[in-house]
């Protein structure tokens, strides 16, 4: 076992972790449950979490390999019982059906948000395009990501 | 009565999803979100063999490793025979499935589970399993398993349901309509295709995964990511051979069904394992397993030959349907039903028709319910045979649809011929604005300016074509719903239902029903599905059932409720008044809006008031009632599908340009569930057409087990997509509305199909449209 630590959601903690054991499982393992399963290889983005600023799939992280860093998830976006301007604009614009790709979404989205305040629909399209949903067909989603952003600005205003 | 449309309050408007914030906050809502001390986990070992019989298979090994709880065989394991098709009782899928079998029939059909400590000591002790197979003869194909002498697929003498076993026939249909022979003879212009689809699959971001544990009074408890609470309860208590009550499915939140959750597949092995060992015993399937073991889609190949007069008017429709079932019946019979009778309805102007085909047995991976069910299969030879017509006659393939399509007020002879595993009902369309579609759709997307251009632009091509098509709302006098609603003393209602919201918003339209009829807005309505303990039965969702059928229900049990309401309401409101003036208030002009019971004269009482004074005051009640909802006729949503595609003569590749669709379903509950509904159902279409296919190795694997081979569309491969819904009232439905999921489905195929035939002169009869296939076809052509 390896003695890591990470900064979740603001709340520093340390893990003992197997060698081979994956962000993913060991978020889920601590109750991270927004964070979730569907390929296990990377190819579907239901487990993204920013790790570090960037968006990842957690799935294909040693956690090992996270040690020392500041991990966020879709727990740590809701603030005090207020939804997140990305989780508020997902919900509005009908961008949720079985919900089960959003918390990875709105990580992405997250990441994208972060470095591009104003992002046009290709960007949106290209930032997001790890993630998978069979829901949706994603007209929603990219303009939930659009609704986030001004959302955003407007806060920041 | 019902109200007018222009007169709802809460039905037509977008509200949000009564699920969303726990969705959008990552909350524990799912099955595998919730840990218990001392959760077995399972593997389960697979069949490397498409064919074999188990000549023996050691687990000492297996057994004797420390954390290894149990292993499960063909040997200690109930032998009954059922059928994993999560359909109401009496299934019409055959009986032809062990929980573990002393033969195996396809790669990846199981042979033991392991349940152990955690999932390592549970993939290691997989492998010290020793299995010896006798290797049999496969069939690998339909035409295989047709052949003469063809291997037979299940030759055991326990298996019932099936039509010819002997043959590898699971089911077989053959009614007639008219006189098609005279029909044929009688028309002007014939044309005949044949189009064959491929191994598809449903793949839900969710895997199938249930947690089954020993409640505090021994019963087991299932939770489970199914469409189906009710049918897990039923077929597992059967397979496991223990009495229903002993049993509770909770449907927790769904990541994704499309059908292939309306299958029992994990329940009865984690139950069994629970009973046996009394722990908690949690399967999650890993992504290579769904694709490998799950369902798939029914691979068909589909014949159609019209018959028209000049005028194009339809004389005589022929359909004739071959289905590969794999190595297991599930569905068999019913999707090859839906492959005529949600198809051919829609050109009712045939009187002369003739449907015919065969589900067949093969040793490939197994097909089940799938969105769209046999009408997506059976959709493409007709659309693509219409578009021939069309060309033949020299009439715009708009005006051909025009001229044949069903309108409000007409029948079909199908309806009553061809129900959905037996014979159907007689129905007349009660609303139908598929003109109005087609008309939308058309202008839209420019149709008329862009159809048969060839506009070139280098090597590119553009290209648009269109095509339209009709659904149901579930299964008529056999599907069935029920709810229960009950009030509370600040004037909120719990509302219990059986059907289960796997992501469609179901909980949700199904609110805003209940509170369109009690006049309350949606955040009055607590809305709980699903759970065999403490809803109402319901089928679950499928055939496209939950608005119609349970949204019925829903009406019902309101309706009932808001009678007990008016009820308390008029003695509270008449004890106030002077015995003079009235004796009683009116009940007829009592209505109840804004939370409010009010008399045309001003007074109120408030819904609140109402209950207090049910529950404490005055002859003290519960205010509530239980109502179902079974529904005599299927009225299909309508749709009209038009897209623009370019063509890269000298690569292949196929980009779509814009892609319209408008559909009539009846009042919209919510429009932006309902546009989901259409987006998703297109976007997993225009996969269907273009892109997904499991590729069967030589000897029947899965070679592309994975979402990054097989290629499901991403938010980059998403065209432009315009939906209109078209207004329409559907009178025997809930507040007029008829279905919306599945009928996008059955688009994109001879849509695109039309549209690359319109830019390239070819057609193409087989899917997925690749470039590889695309390229072929021009080069066929140009030699």
């Amino acid at each position: 076992m390896i003695d890591i630590t990470l900064t979740i959601n603001g709340e520093k903690r340390r893990f003992s972790v197997g060698a081979g054991e994956t962000l993913l499982e060991l978020l889920r393992r601590e109750g991270y449950k927004s964070v979730k399963k569907g390929c296990e290889s990377g190819d579907c983005g239901a487990c993204t979490v920013v790790l570090n600023g960037r968006a990842v799939t957690s799935c294909i992280v040693f956690a090992a390999k996270a040690d020392g860093g500041t991990v966020l998830t879709a727990e740590g976006l809701e603030s005090g019982g207020v939804l997140h301007p990305i989780q508020k604009a997902f919900l509005e614009e009908g961008a949720v059906q079985c919900g089960y790709c959003t918390p990875g979404m709105e990580m992405a989205t997250y990441d994208l948000l972060s470095h591009n305040p104003d992002p046009s629909a290709i960007e949106i399209k290209e930032a997001l395009s790890g993630n998978l949903c069979r829901c949706t067909g994603y007209v929603k989603q990219v303009k939930a990501v659009k609704t986030a952003a001004k959302k955003i600005a407007g806060e920041a205003k | 009565m019902d109200k007018q449309k222009t007169d709802f309050a809460t039905v037509g408007k977008s509200e949000l999803k009564v699920d969303g914030r726990g969705l959008v906050t990552g909350k524990p809502m799912f099955t595998a979100d919730i840990d218990l001390p001392g959760t077995l986990h399972v593997k389960i070992l697979r069949s490397p063999h498409a064919h074999a019989r188990i000549v023996s298979i050691d687990t000492s090994a297996a057994e004797a490793m420390p954390g290894v709880a149990l292993v499960l065989t063909h040997k200690n394991t109930p032998s009954t025979r059922y059928t994993t098709a999560g359909q109401g009782y009496p299934e019409p899928s055959p009986y032809d499935t062990r929980m573990f079998d002393t033969v195996v029939r396809f790669v990846g059909d199981r042979v033991a589970a392991v349940a152990a400590d955690n999932p390592e000591i549970a993939g290691a002790a997989l492998k010290a399993i020793v299995v010896t197979y006798e290797k049999l003869p496969a069939v690998l194909s339909i035409d295989e398993s047709q052949a003469e002498n063809a291997p037979v697929v299940h030759d055991e003498d326990d298996s019932t349901g099936i039509y010819d076993a002997k043959r590898n026939i699971v089911a077989n249909i053959d009614i007639l309509a008219g006189d098609v022979e005279r029909g044929f003879a009688e028309s002007d212009v014939i044309v005949e295709t044949t189009c064959e689809t491929q191994y598809a699959q449903h793949t839900p971001i969710e895997p199938h995964v249930v947690l089954s544990y020993l409640a505090p009074d021994d019963r087991l408890v299932l939770r489970t990511s199914t469409q189906v609470p009710f049918h897990v309860r039923r077929i597992v208590a059967y397979a496991l051979g223990i009495p229903v009550r002993q049993i509770r499915v909770i449907k927790p939140r769904v990541g994704g069904g499309f059908g292939t959750k309306q299958e029992i597949l994990l329940e009865g092995i984690a139950g069994l394992i629970t009973l046996r060992t009394r722990r908690p015993t949690l399967i999650e399937l890993t992504r290579e397993e769904e694709f490998v073991s799950s369902r798939t889609r029914h691979p068909m190949r589909v014949r159609v030959k019209l018959g028209a007069k000049k005028d194009g008017m339809l004389n005589a429709l022929e359909m004739e349907g071959i289905s590969n079932t794999g190595a297991y019946g599930s569905h068999g019979l019913t999707v090859l039903s839906n492959t005529g009778s949600k198809t051919l309805p829609l050109y009712n102007k045939a009187q002369n028709v003739h449907f015919y085909g065969k589900a067949v047995y093969t040793n490939l991976p197994v097909p089940g319910a799938y969105r769209g069910y046999g009408a997506t299969q059976g959709y493409f030879p007709l659309e693509t045979a219409m578009d021939e017509l069309a060309e033949k006659l020299n009439i715009d393939p708009v005006d051909l649809r025009r001229i044949n399509h069903i309108r409000a007020g007409e029948t079909s002879p199908i309806f009553v011929k061809l129900g959905e595993g037996r014979e159907g009902v007689e129905q007349i369309i009660d609303s139908c604005e598929l003109e109005k579609c087609i008309d939308i759709a058309a202008q839209r997307s420019g149709w008329a300016e862009k159809h048969g251009k060839k506009t070139r632009d280098g090597s590119w091509v553009h290209g648009v074509g269109m095509s339209v098509h009709m659904q149901g709302s579930g299964i008529p006098e056999i599907d069935m719903g029920a709810a229960t609603i009950k009030m509370n003393e600040d004037g909120s209602f719990n509302l219990l239902i059986g059907a289960t919201d796997l992501g469609t918003g179901s909980d949700t339209i199904l609110g805003q029903i209940a509170a369109e009829v009690l006049g309350v807005p949606l955040d009055k309505i607590i809305v709980y599905s699903s759970d065999t303990d403490m809803t109402p039965f319901d089928v679950g969702a499928y055939a496209s059932s939950t608005t119609y059928v349970s949204g019925t229900a829903v009406k019902r049990a309101a309706e009932k409720v808001r009678e007990q309401i008016i009820d308390v309401a008029s003695e509270m409101l008449a004890s106030g008044m002077l015995a003079s003036r009235m004796l009683q208030v009116d009940r007829s002009r009592l209505i109840i809006t804004d939370k409010q019971v009010r008399t045309p004269d001003g007074k109120s009482v408030t819904l609140a008031k109402v209950c207090q004074q049910a529950m404490y005051i005055k002859d003290q009640f519960q205010i509530g009632a239980t109502a179902s909802g079974l529904m005599h006729q299927s009225p299909p949503p309508f749709m009209a599908s038009f897209a623009e595609i370019a063509v890269d003569t000298e690569t292949g590749e196929l980009k779509i340009l814009n892609y319209v669709v408008a559909a009539d379903c009846g009042t919209v509950i919510n429009p932006k569930m309902a546009e989901g509904q259409v987006e998703g159902a297109i976007a997993n279409g225009i996969g269907y057409a273009l892109t997904e296919e499991m590729q069967l190795s030589p000897t029947g694997g899965v070679r592309n087990p994975n979402l990054f081979d097989y290629k499901i569309l991403g938010m980059l491969d998403m065209p432009p997509l315009d939906v209109v819904l078209v207004d329409s009232y559907e009178p025997t439905g809930p507040l007029g509305a008829k279905s919306i999921a599945e009928i996008g489905i059955n688009a994109p195929i001879p849509t695109l199909a039309n549209a690359i035939y319109d830019a390239i002169g070819v057609r193409l009869t087989k899917t997925p449209f690749t470039p590889e296939k695309i390229l072929a076809a021009l080069q066929a052509k140009n030699t």
